[in-house]
């Protein structure tokens, strides 16, 4: 009951609002409903949290083997939890922000989270594919609607290119669906699937693509710096904070327990774009003089670390990538919120332009130097626990461990290659403080310009919200052990479908 | 669990309070009530320090467990405290020197406003925080915690005037070569985990566990935990950060800068010595490298004309001093010079902020002069300081740097050369910055000679206590051979020590050698003390370095070394790939897929002619391609 | 008569048809030409219908039949297209005063 509340609030909230005219009353219902969403899924977590509550099944094209079956796992509570939290904050955090035809705005927002939570909850994988395209879809209208000035082109560019990556999964799906012997769409069929290890790779890159272009991984990001740019602030802290995440998820749930031995295969290849993502991504991000670009950009290489740590493919990475996907998502909205306020505020995202802020609006420099702080990892932040856990995990596993051969003739035995990797990854969060506090430094430090001069403070609604955010984040940075409580048992799945040691003991 | 050391929680507890209150209550609160609850918040914690001190030396050494920070599969990390010898002497050294500098802060920034008062406050409390944590920690997370709290704290502080761009960059400098090392020292703290599967002292630093690792675990372990202590402490290749971090308020320099921050790495070191001592290839490594960060920075020392980047130096040579001890295997000499490090080195610093306060602000000591006259207790107790770190026998540097240097004459003759030579620079510039400033005439403008005055009471009071600090704190390290018995300090650290000295095996030198080192090293100091201070008090040293000296003094261009080859090529790199592999490679193949699509578009186009006969011969073509695939190819 | 006279000459018509539509301008003598492949098809069915007619005559009365049937909905059809090709081309001689289709080439914007 409690998953399919969580998918049906914000579906028919969000094609209520379609109908309400007046922008008070929509902005207000809008607020209400992610609310009510926000409060099922902290009763998923505690008083309702039976087995009974948190599944739900029903008939959905029955003769094609596929069921609306819906559950709130670990990884589904955890995600759920993100996107119920992120869009009351969102929604308040963006309370004077004005758009033009308000209803349609704020109805496709709430559509995207009835997406969201679909793709986190979904159980079967048509119905996976159906809520994948339904979350994709009104983020296409709210950008192409409500973006910046080349919004049509870029949006045109990034449905175009996140539609691709569907379509290939879509492909992959209907052959696993073949596969099955009793023709199903359910995971448990999929998982109980004995594909053989030669056909395991291609069907891994027909998902892994569509995956890596929703995270997105190098190099296939080009799509996001732009539309994270283009698009109205609170579309892209859906896109940054929780969109992402479906990739992520996408991996774990749909890929990686799927086809484990291509997974296993692939992983040094995986592994080794995620990594030069990060550096390239770092170095790329200390060019740019636009925030919302260089957030993006830092966003990529986070995101870089997150997939590294799911391949690396054991449990103390895994949890790291738990906590951290629920962390990136706390973290980047809360940056988004700051420079959703200064654009609103001085109209412009160029660092070059601002400067001194720190002076003029001490508030907005704490909570922005607090939540970048946490974007970096600084310890007792709820990032410094998840990177821990993650480059912890990189270090110590031994998938890359093996014989390789190099350009047909050298020979290569690979040990503790995780020492290699952690360093190269490392370098991110080295090169991650470079960009960072060059960025507090020319918005907020110096002094301040014409622009600057007349800057306000923060609003005491907009300090709640953040203050929302800190609180969080130091809450999970002292105290991640319930968080990582909540994800013990899905991690333990995972790595139990994923274990190919003792088959390849056999060769 | 009932040890009444489980109350240690509230050493940490009490700055973090003072940093809440004070950061949200910066704008409500009184400058003299943010004053007070900063400083009190210290005295606090030292007072709980001095208790678990007591403690402890009665023999009660704890390990307070609170709750469990991670606890994933087979990784347990609680958040403990570790309290025993070494711990507690440190907290006495930062809450004590802590209390003092605080002090010395209410009346130092009181021409800041209200707000940037109390954010100064506020900072310096959160550090407190941060080094307790380092201190306290019992594993090596918490103290990586405390390790990258202190790095932040550090980095506000030094970018505290925030309008002032240089500033700026000389924190996020520190702040970026810090984190350089952080990433060694994670990198230690995953190996560990991984070979010895733990990071509590307790369950690491046994027998059992270290025999877990073999020679390439402990050689690579060390390193990589030395490299993170090169960051925070400011040695060779990662020292260049710490002048340019003098851009601080001085009492900032002071706490964070020359008597606690710096002196983490020298406190890791000294509480994994067990570690290290089964790695002496590390060991002979920290000695080199803690040796030539000794000299080199003396050398730059000698021709800084700034009173806090001279300081700046002498705190990385000796810092570099620390770890020479450190890598001979002397860990109680480290400490030691840690502790006596801190007293003069804290009151030098805070007396040229007394100099700068009185001076308005001016720092070049080619403009000052004669200050004597002006500022007594500020020039006795500043004359104090700089007897102590030359180390005039019967002051406390004297104890800790014979210590030193006996340790590096029983590992190497070389090593005690180099490091008397350093010694003897030291003196030598010390009395150089002494001499320039208060001795001669006065050089600066009318203005400033009318203003000079002595500082009130809250700056010279911890000047004073300081100072007596720097003449009786000796006393805890008599060294053997003058008094047997008297090295009480020795004692005190022996249990943490004990291991260590069973691997190493140090062999002691005999007490006429030890005599004859103490003997000529003192009587060089002296004889150059004496020469520095009259040659400097007659002509100051005004004129333009040239030559070698306009090298030092340009500080052997490491930083432009630095700039050229790593700086400029990476944002090199960085600019290459933003404006050509990200637009032209990454992007370009992806919309060259697109302007693919749109090309064979438009290309196809021209096979819709519009002319109903082409559509028709088409057809017709087409057809007939069919039936001939049909009958004729297709069997 | 054996059914290979009716084969050619009603692949006879059928290619005069096609070369027709293929390569003349006027719009009527295409239409014409459209008739003559129909026609063409029309008498290929009724000679193949007259033929398996013959072959199972003694068995199956309806033999064939449908062939001839087609024929019907062939003319029927063809008799529909006349009356709203002869429109279009009217109206085509109406608006631009010629029925050269190589003015219609608006289908290329």
């Amino acid at each position: 009951m409690i998953a399919l509340l969580l998918i049906v609030v914000p579906l028919l909230s969000g094609l209520l609002s379609f109908f309400v005219k007046n922008e008070r009353t929509v902005r207000s219902w809008a607020l209400f409903s992610s609310i009510v969403t926000l409060v099922v899924s902290g009763l998923g977590l505690t008083l309702l949290n039976k087995p009974a509550n948190l599944e739900f099944e029903a008939q959905w094209l029955g003769n094609l083997g596929s069921s609306f079956a819906i559950k709130l796992d670990g990884m589904g509570q955890l995600l759920c939890l993100l996107t119920a939290i992120s869009f009351p904050v969102i929604l308040a955090a963006t309370w004077n922000t004005s758009y033009k035809k308000v209803n349609s705005f704020f109805g496709l927002m709430l559509l995207s989270q009835a997406g969201l939570m679909g793709v986190f909850l979904a159980m079967d994988a048509l119905l996976f594919y159906f809520f994948w395209e339904l979350a994709l879809i009104p983020v296409y209208f709210l950008c192409s609607q409500w973006g910046g000035e080349r919004r049509i082109q870029v949006t045109f560019k990034f449905f175009i290119y996140t539609f691709v990556g569907s379509l290939l999964m879509l492909i992959g799906i209907i052959y696993l669906y073949q596969q099955t012997p009793d023709h199903s769409f359910s995971i448990a069929s999929f998982y109980n699937l004995k594909i053989p290890q030669q056909s395991q790779g291609w069907i891994f890159w027909l998902f892994f693509i569509a995956f890596a272009i929703k995270m997105p991984v190098f190099p296939f990001h080009t799509w996001q710096p732009d539309t994270y740019d283009q698009s109205p602030t609170a579309v892209t802290m859906v896109l940054s904070g929780i969109m992402v995440k479906m990739g992520l998820l996408g991996v774990l749930r749909w890929l990686l327990p799927v086809v484990p031995f291509a997974a296993y295969n692939w992983s040094i290849s995986v592994s080794t774009l995620c990594i030069i993502g990060i550096i390239y991504a770092s170095l790329i991000a200390m060019k740019q003089d636009n925030l919302k670009r260089l957030i993006a950009y830092s966003s990529i290489a986070h995101i870089g670390l997150m997939c590294l740590a799911i391949f690396a493919n054991n449990k103390i990475s895994l949890q790291g990538v738990m906590i951290q996907m629920f962390n990136h998502g706390i973290n980047i909205i809360g940056l988004w919120i700051l420079v959703e306020i200064m654009e609103r505020q001085f109209g412009t995202k160029k660092m070059s332009d601002l400067g001194g802020l720190a002076q003029k609006a001490p508030a907005m420099a704490i909570f922005f130097v607090v939540i970048a702080m946490a974007n970096i990892a600084l310890p007792l932040t709820n990032a410094f626990v998840g990177e821990f856990m993650m480059f912890n995990g990189v270090f110590q596993s031994t998938i890359y461990d093996g014989s390789y051969t190099l350009l047909g003739s050298i020979k290569l035995t690979a040990k503790s290659f995780g020492v290699i990797y952690t360093t190269f990854a490392g370098l991110g969060i080295i090169l991650a403080a470079v960009y960072t506090l060059n960025m507090i430094r020319k918005v907020f430090y110096g002094n301040s310009n014409e622009l600057t001069n007349a800057a306000t403070d923060i609003s005491t609604n907009e300090k709640l919200v953040l203050s929302i955010i800190v609180v969080a984040i130091f809450m999970v940075g002292v105290f991640p052990n319930p968080m990582f409580e909540l994800t013990n048992n899905i991690v333990d799945t995972i790595i139990e479908k994923t274990n190919v040691a003792p088959f390849l003991q056999q060769h | 669990m009932n040890n009444s050391l489980q109350l240690a929680w509230l050493i940490p507890f009490f700055p973090l309070l003072g940093f809440l209150i004070n950061g949200l209550g910066r704008k409500s609160l009184s400058k003299s009530l943010i004053g007070i609850i900063g400083s009190g918040s210290v005295l606090a914690s030292f007072i709980v320090s001095v208790w678990v001190f007591l403690q402890v030396k009665g023999g009660n050494t704890f390990d307070a467990v609170y709750f469990d920070f991670i606890s994933v599969a087979n990784l347990n990390i609680p958040f403990a405290f570790k309290l025993d010898q070494l711990s507690s002497i440190f907290l006495l050294i930062i809450t004590g020197v802590g209390f003092l500098i605080h002090v010395y802060s209410t009346s130092y920034m009181h021409e800041e406003k209200p707000e940037h008062f109390g954010r100064y406050f506020a900072y310096l409390n959160l550090f407190v925080f941060s080094m307790l944590l380092l201190v306290m920690g019992a594993n090596f997370v918490i103290m990586f915690i405390g390790w990258e709290g202190v790095g932040l704290c550090s980095y506000l502080l030094i970018g505290f005037w925030f309008k002032n761009t240089e500033y700026n960059k000389a924190a996020s400098k520190a702040f970026i070569m810090n984190r350089i090392g952080d990433l060694a020292f994670l990198i230690a703290i995953f190996w560990l985990l991984l070979k010895a599967g733990s990071v509590s002292y307790n369950e690491i630093f046994t027998t059992a566990t270290l025999d877990k690792l073999n020679g390439t675990d402990k050689i690579a372990i060390t390193l990589l935990l030395f490299i993170g202590a090169t960051g925070k402490s400011a040695q060779i290749p990662l020292y260049t950060w710490l002048p340019d971090a003098m851009a601080g308020p001085t009492p900032v320099s002071a706490l964070i800068h020359a008597a606690t921050m710096v002196t983490a790495g020298i406190y890791m070191i000294a509480r994994s010595n067990m570690l290290y001592s089964m790695a002496p290839l590390t060991l002979n490594i920290i000695a080199v490298i803690g040796l030539a960060t000794a000299l080199l920075a003396a050398t730059i020392a000698l021709k800084q004309n700034d009173i806090k980047k001279v300081l700046a130096y002498s705190t990385v040579s000796q810092l570099g001093y620390m770890f020479l001890a450190l890598g001979t295997g002397s860990y109680v000499a480290a400490v030691f010079h840690v502790m006596t490090h801190a007293f003069f080195k804290a009151l030098l610093f805070l007396g040229s902020g007394s100099v700068i306060h009185a001076m308005g602000g001016e720092q070049d000591i080619r403009k000052m002069g004669g200050l004597n006259k002006y500022m007594k207790t500020t020039h006795l107790t500043f004359l104090i300081g700089c007897l102590a770190i030359a180390g005039i026998p019967g002051l406390s540097g004297f104890f800790s740097k014979d210590e030193i240097l006996a340790g590096a004459f029983a590992k190497s003759p070389i090593l005690y050369g180099i490091g008397l030579f350093t010694a003897l620079l030291t003196a030598f510039y010390m009395f150089r910055l002494y001499a320039t400033t208060f001795r001669g005439s006065f050089r600066g403008t009318h203005e400033q000679e009318h203003h000079l005055h002595e500082s009130p009471a809250a700056i010279t009071i911890p000047l004073i206590i300081l100072a007596i600090l720097s003449v009786i704190g000796g006393y805890v390290g008599v060294p053997e051979f003058i008094m047997h018995g008297a090295h009480t300090l020795k004692d005190f650290l022996a249990p943490v020590f004990a291991e260590s000295n069973k691997i190493l095996e140090p062999h002691e030198l005999s007490h006429s050698t030890e005599w004859l080192l103490t003997g000529i090293s003192t009587v060089l100091i002296v004889i150059t003390v004496a020469y520095a201070w009259s040659r400097f008090s007659k002509k100051a040293d005004t004129a333009e370095a040239e030559g070698f000296g306009k090298v030092l003094q340009n500080k052997w261009y490491v930083d432009e070394l630095y700039d050229k080859i790593i700086v400029q090529p990476l944002n090199g790199l960085a600019g290459f790939l933003n404006s050509v592999i990200e637009t032209k490679v990454v992007d370009g193949i992806v919309n060259g897929v697109g302007r693919l699509v749109s090309y064979s578009g438009r290309q196809l186009r021209w096979l819709q002619s519009g002319q109903v006969g082409a559509y028709v011969l088409l057809m017709v073509i087409s057809m007939l391609l069919f039936f001939v695939f049909q009958f004729f190819i297709r069997k | 008569m054996p059914i290979n006279y009716y084969i050619f000459l009603s692949i006879a018509l059928f290619a005069i048809g096609i070369v027709g539509v293929l390569t003349r301008r006027n719009a009527i003598i295409i239409f014409m030409c459209i008739e003559l492949m129909l026609n063409a098809v029309n008498l290929m069915l009724v000679a193949f219908s007259k033929m398996h007619h013959l072959a199972k005559a003694g068995t199956v009365a309806t033999a064939g039949t449908d062939g001839q049937l087609f024929v019907f909905f062939i003319m029927v059809v063809a008799a529909a297209e006349v009356s709203v090709g002869l429109a279009i081309i009217v109206m085509m001689y109406r608006n631009i005063h010629s029925v050269d289709v190589n003015f219609l080439n608006r289908l290329k914007h």
